[in-house]
C-alpha cells in the first residue's frame, strides 16, 4: 500500500502539469488546425457544400446564433441530466453490489453480460416507447454511462487493500460503515476514471438519441441543415457540441481533482 | 481497567492437509511485552490474525481465554507491517481515524490525537497528507493512531520491519515507552528487536510448528544495543531458529551458539 501510495505520485504529476499546460497547447493546436482547414479549402477549391471554410462557419456560428442557441439548451440539459443521471444510478449500483451478496450473485452477470449489448440499437426503440421528446435522449445517455460507471466503481470498491479491512474490522465498524467509511473513499479513483468516460460519453448518448428521431436538439439541426445542403450550419453545430463537451470534461475533471485534494496536494508540497 | 493476561488453547491451522501448527497452547502475561519470533511461513502472523480475531482464509481454530473473562475485541488496537494510513485523510485525522469511522468526531477527538502527535513528535505534520511523510513518520503516526484507541492490549505484526535500521531503533525507544502498562503481543523475525523488547520470547519453529518459551536477556526495555550480552543471546537465537541441517554453518560460531544453548539438540 504504501509502495503503491509512492509508486503512482510520481505518474500523477506528470500527467497534472500536461492539464495545466494542456489550455495554451489546446489553444496552439486548434488554431493550427483551422489555417490547416483554410489552407484546405483555398488549395484544393473543394465546393462548400462539401467542406465550407473556417470563415463560412464562423460566419454561420454568428448570423445564426438563435437557432444555434435554441435547439443547444435541449442538447445541453439531455447532456448533463443523462450525465448525472448515469452517474448517481452507476454508482448506486456499485454500491448495493458491494453491499449485498444476493443482489451480485443475481445482477452481476447480467451486468456483465449487457455489456455486450450493442446499446445505440436501443435508441429506436427507446424512441418507440418514450416519443420524440427529451425523455428518450436522456435514457441513451443514462444507459451507455450506467454500465462503465457501476462496474469500475465495482471493482473500486471489491479491491480494498486488506490492511484497511483488516483496521476496519479492529475498530468494529459495522458492514455499511465499513462500504461508506473505508471501500468507498479507497474506490474512489476507480470511480473517478468511471465519471472521466462518462463525461465524454454523455454527448455521444444524447446525439445518437436525437439522430434517431427529434425534432429539436443539434442533433436534429445537423440532420435537418445536412438534407439542406447548409453545410456551414453543420459544422456550427458540431462545434458548439464540440465545445459542450469539452466543458463537461474539464468541468468534471476540476470537480474530482477537488473532491481528492490528497492527490494534488503532493505536487504542492513537492515543488 | 487493568490489562489482561491472555491465554490461547488448541491453537490449531491448516493450509489444505498440511497442518502448519496444531494444539499449541500459550499465555501472554499482563501489561507486559511478548516477542513471537519464527521464521517466514511459519504461522506466526496467522497466529497473531487468529488472536486479534481478523478474518483467514484457511481452516483454523483457537480457543482464547482472557484473565478477567471479558472479550478482548472492544479492548484490541492492531499495529501492522504497512502503516496503514489512509491517503485521504490528513496526518491529525489518521491518528483519530477511529472516531472518523465509528461516529462524528468531537473537538476532544483532535485535541487528543494533536497530543498523541505531539508524544511521537509529529506536530508540525499534523495538516499533511500522509503521501508527505517519510517512511519512518508514517509509521509514528500509526503508533499515534493506536494509541489513540486507549487499548489495553496491543497485537502488533512486524510493525517495525518496513523502516529502515536507524528508524526502527528509534521506533523502539519510542514504542517502549508509549505502551508500558499495556498486554502487547508483537510478532517479528528480527531476533535483535526481540532481544530489544521482549519481556517473554517465544518461538514458533517445526513441522508442524511448536511453540517454545526462552529467556529473553534481563534489564528493562528497550535494552541498549551495546550490552555485551545481548551478542550471545542473539547468536543462540538465530541458532534455534536455523532448521537443523544449517545451524553450524550459519553461525559461524558454533561453540558460542552451544554454550550459550538453550538448543536441546544443538549438537
Amino acid at each position: 500500500m504504501i509502495d503503491d501510495s509512492r509508486s503512482s505520485a510520481p505518474t500523477s504529476i506528470p500527467g497534472s502539469t500536461n492539464i495545466q499546460r494542456l489550455p495554451w497547447r489546446f489553444i496552439g493546436a486548434l488554431i493550427a488546425l483551422v489555417l490547416l482547414w483554410q489552407a484546405v479549402v483555398t488549395v484544393t477549391g473543394v465546393p462548400r457544400y462539401i467542406l465550407p471554410a473556417p470563415l463560412a462557419v464562423g460566419r454561420a456560428l454568428v448570423e445564426q446564433r438563435v437557432l444555434l442557441a435554441n435547439h443547444a439548451w435541449v442538447t445541453a440539459v439531455e447532456i448533463v441530466a443523462g450525465f448525472i443521471g448515469g452517474v448517481v444510478l452507476g454508482g448506486l449500483t456499485a454500491l448495493s453490489l458491494a453491499r449485498f451478496r444476493p443482489l451480485r450473485r443475481t445482477l452481476l452477470p447480467l451486468l456483465l453480460v449487457s455489456q455486450a449489448i450493442p446499446l445505440f440499437a436501443l435508441a429506436p426503440i427507446l424512441m418507440l416507447w418514450l416519443g420524440y421528446g427529451m425523455l428518450p435522449k436522456i435514457l441513451m445517455a443514462i444507459l451507455i454511462i450506467y454500465f462503465p460507471v457501476a462496474s469500475t466503481g465495482y471493482d473500486g470498491l471489491r479491491q480494498t487493500p486488506q490492511g484497511w479491512l483488516d483496521l476496519a474490522d479492529t475498530f468494529r465498524l459495522s458492514r455499511r460503515r465499513r462500504l461508506l467509511k473505508v471501500q468507498l473513499p479507497a474506490a474512489m479513483p476507480s470511480f473517478a476514471s468511471g465519471i472521466r468516460m462518462a463525461a465524454t460519453a454523455a454527448p455521444i448518448g444524447a446525439v445518437i438519441g436525437e439522430w434517431v428521431g427529434s425534432s429539436r436538439g443539434l442533433g436534429f439541426l445537423m440532420l435537418n441543415a445536412n438534407a439542406r445542403l447548409q453545410v456551414d450550419i453543420m459544422f456550427a453545430a458540431l462545434l458548439v457540441l464540440v465545445a459542450f463537451a469539452l466543458m463537461l470534461y474539464f468541468g468534471t475533471d476540476a470537480l474530482l481533482r477537488r473532491a481528492m485534494p490528497w492527490h494534488c496536494d503532493r505536487i504542492d508540497t513537492a515543488g | 481497567m487493568p490489562p489482561p493476561a491472555i491465554e490461547i488453547r488448541r491453537a490449531s491451522l491448516h493450509f489444505g492437509e498440511q497442518a502448519l501448527f496444531c494444539d499449541l497452547d500459550a499465555q501472554f502475561p499482563a501489561a507486559s511485552w511478548s516477542c513471537l519470533l519464527g521464521r517466514s511461513g511459519s504461522g506466526k502472523s496467522s497466529l497473531l490474525r487468529m488472536i486479534a480475531g481478523l478474518s483467514l482464509p484457511d481452516n483454523h481454530r483457537l480457543e482464547l481465554v482472557t484473565d478477567d473473562g471479558l472479550p478482548l475485541g472492544p479492548r484490541l488496537a492492531w499495529m501492522a507491517q504497512q502503516d496503514l494510513l489512509v491517503p485521504w485523510r490528513r496526518v491529525v485525522d489518521n491518528v483519530m481515524l477511529a472516531a472518523h469511522w465509528q461516529r462524528r468526531v468531537t473537538p476532544a477527538d483532535r485535541a487528543r490525537a494533536l497530543a498523541l502527535l505531539e508524544r511521537v513528535g509529529l506536530t508540525p505534520q499534523s495538516d499533511a497528507w500522509p503521501a508527505t511523510l517519510s517512511g519512518g513518520q508514517r509509521q509514528r503516526v500509526a503508533l499515534a493512531r493506536t494509541l489513540f484507541l486507549d487499548a489495553s492490549v496491543v497485537l502488533m505484526d512486524e510493525p517495525f520491519s518496513a523502516v529502515d535500521a536507524i528508524t526502527r531503533l528509534g521506533l523502539h525507544e519510542l514504542a517502549s515507552e508509549l505502551l508500558a502498562e499495556r498486554t502487547v503481543i508483537m510478532v517479528t523475525h528480527d531476533p535483535q528487536e526481540a532481544l530489544r523488547l521482549a519481556d517473554h520470547l517465544l518461538i514458533l519453529k517445526g513441522e508442524p510448528a511448536r511453540l517454545q518459551s526462552l529467556t529473553p536477556p534481563t534489564g528493562t526495555r528497550p535494552r541498549p544495543l551495546d550490552r555485551a550480552d545481548l551478542h550471545r543471546h542473539q547468536a543462540a537465537l538465530v541458532a534455534e531458529l536455523m532448521p537443523p541441517g544449517q545451524r553450524a554453518l550459519q553461525t559461524g560460531h558454533p561453540a558460542t551458539a552451544s554454550a550459550e544453548g538453550g538448543g536441546p539438540d544443538d549438537r
